[in-house]
């Protein structure tokens, strides 16, 4: 597979990509195989580097040629000092942690901004599939079933909006992706995707 | 033969040790000056012709420049990290110029304590100046500069061989591209140093120490160093990994109400300890554990090793073991944050290993598989390549005198 078939499949890297200010400092939380990294490092020459925990990640991340450390997120970011990164990235991770709260504001003690992407629950379709179908959602950006998936986290992105209201954090940018188009009319209903920027209120 | 057959891991074969002699003095860190020293060292694979594959493997205590193969007199002395270390091994000799070195102060040939004092014709024993980290790192440039080697492409080592490839990139950032830390710490714990001291007490209260200058006595400290061995041994292991071994395994079956061997982790550890006394020198035990104690980078920098590392270049592979107690991940996370408050390169794995400080010496898949993927790293960086054509180094085979090793481990004269 090429970089570019790998890459096609996640919508997300172009949006985060047109954020991230080129030369910036990037940690990536649960950087998976180090993929939006290497994209980051091509497209804007960030200096980067990805935590992971599993074994099989850290070594896909040092195959593809980019930094990665090897730690729980559920430990929080102890090690790394108060803003000593522009960007602090949560991609695909946010659904999956145990301690949702705790790594958002980590996210905004370690960088100067967070970026987050994750699967919109109030997307229709997992909504018709709860409502009509009685049964929990299974879709192209939720795959899994009820009993072997690692999402502890699902919320909607109105959800996530109120989260943001509640705890200091203000939304600096928001993209919602759906099959790798922008959604602008109603969000939470039509788009699969949300990609948020946000940074510390004051 | 398909791509896959010569992919095979296999032995680098017999192993030629050579001495290098050197004839300028070199200062060390003690204030102390060897006028003339030689260096023992064994190389696997081949020098590329831009000569930017070469990666010198760094020992810790208790090993030498015999790094990988095995010798022809002596089949059964195979390199301490052969299972690294070969064609088509995690550092592929296909690919890469290995060069292993007995540091100063060894007693595997290259200059130490037992040598002859060329200004006394007695050997040096207590009068050696004591070495550290960075006066081994000193003379292993000089070695580089002889053997033609202008940079590294890796600096690799585990525990205090990891101090070594450190002090490699702040005394030579120029020389070394990229720096392989394992089971590492920046500096030795309290509790490291008190190990240390134990083993040191145990060799110096030896009646057959006479001061350090034994050789002339005819005798060897050898229940000192036995002692030190067996200490330092059980720090290399974790709890589990002895439990799991030994267990409270007992060698007759049964309790025998005598202080002799009842345990078999007692008769394996004399076992260990009689091993170790027959061929290692005490005084480079002295030596080795000293210069331990002594590496603190970040000690001449107000404790800041942020600061002692800044001089840094290289890109970084750090790994630990989660059982390792000596070195614990929390120390190779010192040396991490360092790196990362620097914006170096660096990689961190922490591998869940049972084995303790030992790891970094054994079989582990997931191990072997990230230094074999960072080394693919390292060979498109300095442009390795494939194995580069007979003869391209064969100027390096000529460094140095050949030794011929004998069965046990000695040197023919």
């Amino acid at each position: 597979m090429t970089d570019h078939e790998q890459l096609s499949g996640r919508p997300e890297f172009d949006t985060i990509a047109g954020w991230v200010a080129p030369e910036a400092t990037v940690l990536d939380l649960g950087c998976g195989d180090g993929l939006l990294l290497k994209f980051l490092t091509g497209t804007r020459g960030v200096k980067g580097y990805g935590i992971e925990i599993a074994d099989d990640n850290v070594l896909a991340c040092v195959k593809n040629g980019v930094n990665v450390i090897q730690s729980d997120l559920e430990r929080g970011l102890q090690g790394f000092d108060a803003g000593s990164f522009d960007y602090v990235i949560l991609s695909q991770t946010l659904q999956a942690m145990r301690h949702t709260e705790d790594i958002v504001l980590e996210m905004l003690r370690v960088g100067r901004q967070g970026i987050v992407a994750f699967p919109n629950f109030g997307h229709w379709q997992a909504r018709w599939q709860v409502a009509v179908g009685g049964r929990m959602p299974v879709s192209e950006a939720l795959p899994y079933q009820w009993y072997d998936t690692p999402n502890l986290h699902l919320c909607t992105i109105s959800d996530f909006e109120r989260f943001c209201a509640g705890h200091s954090v203000r939304i600096l940018e928001r993209i919602v992706l759906h099959a790798g188009r922008t959604v602008s009319v109603l969000p939470n209903l039509l788009g699969s995707l949300a990609v948020f920027r946000f940074e510390k209120r004051q | 033969m398909g791509p896959d057959d010569t992919n095979l891991p296999r032995s680098v074969g017999v192993a030629t040790p050579r001495r290098l002699r050197f004839a300028q003095p070199i200062g060390l860190k003690s204030g102390a000056t060897l006028d003339e020293y030689s260096l023992v060292f064994e190389t696997y694979g081949r020098l590329n012709a831009a000569r930017s594959n070469a990666v010198l493997v760094c020992h810790a205590l208790n090993a030498s420049h015999h790094v990988a193969g095995y010798y022809a007199e002596d089949p059964g002395n195979i390199g301490w990290w052969d299972n690294m270390i070969g064609p088509g091994k995690p550092l592929d000799t296909d690919r890469f110029f290995v060069v292993g070195v007995n540091n100063l102060g060894g007693c595997f040939g290259t200059t130490g304590p037992a040598s002859v004092d060329p200004r006394t014709g007695k050997p040096y024993g207590s009068s050696f100046p004591v070495v550290t980290v960075e006066d081994w790192v000193e003379a292993q440039a000089r070695l580089a500069d002889r053997l033609g080697i202008p940079c590294w492409a890796a600096v690799m080592g585990g525990s205090l061989g990891a101090m070594q490839a450190l002090a490699w990139t702040t005394s030579y950032p120029d020389r070394i591209r990229h720096a392989l830390v394992i089971a590492a710490t920046p500096r030795l714990s309290a509790q490291n140093i008190a190990f240390n001291e134990i083993a040191r007490q145990a060799i110096t209260t030896d009646p057959d120490f006479h001061g350090g200058d034994y050789y002339q006595h005819g005798v060897v400290p050898k229940r000192g160093l036995r002692l030190a061995r067996m200490l330092g041994h059980v720090t290399y292991l974790s709890d589990d990994a002895m439990m799991e071994k030994f267990g409270r395994s007992l060698r007759s079956g049964k309790l025998g109400f005598h202080f002799g061997v009842d345990f078999e982790v007692e008769s394996y550890l004399r076992h260990q300890g009689d091993k170790f006394s027959g061929y290692f020198d005490a005084n480079t035990y002295l030596l080795i554990t000293r210069a331990l104690d002594y590496f603190d980078p970040a000690a001449e920098r107000g404790g800041d090793l942020a600061a002692a590392l800044a001089p840094a270049t290289a890109k970084f592979l750090v790994v630990s073991f989660t059982s390792d107690w000596r070195f614990a991940p929390a120390r190779a996370r010192e040396i991490l944050k360092a790196l990362l408050d620097n914006r170096r390169d660096v990689t961190y794995a922490e591998i869940d290993a049972p084995h303790g400080h030992d790891a970094f010496l054994l079989e582990d898949a997931r191990y072997l598989a990230l230094v074999r993927a960072y080394f693919d790293n390292v060979a498109r960086d300095v442009g390795a390549g494939q194995a580069p054509a007979e003869g391209e180094g064969a100027r390096l085979l000529d460094e140095g005198e050949p030794l011929r090793v004998l069965a046990g481990g000695g040197f023919a004269a």
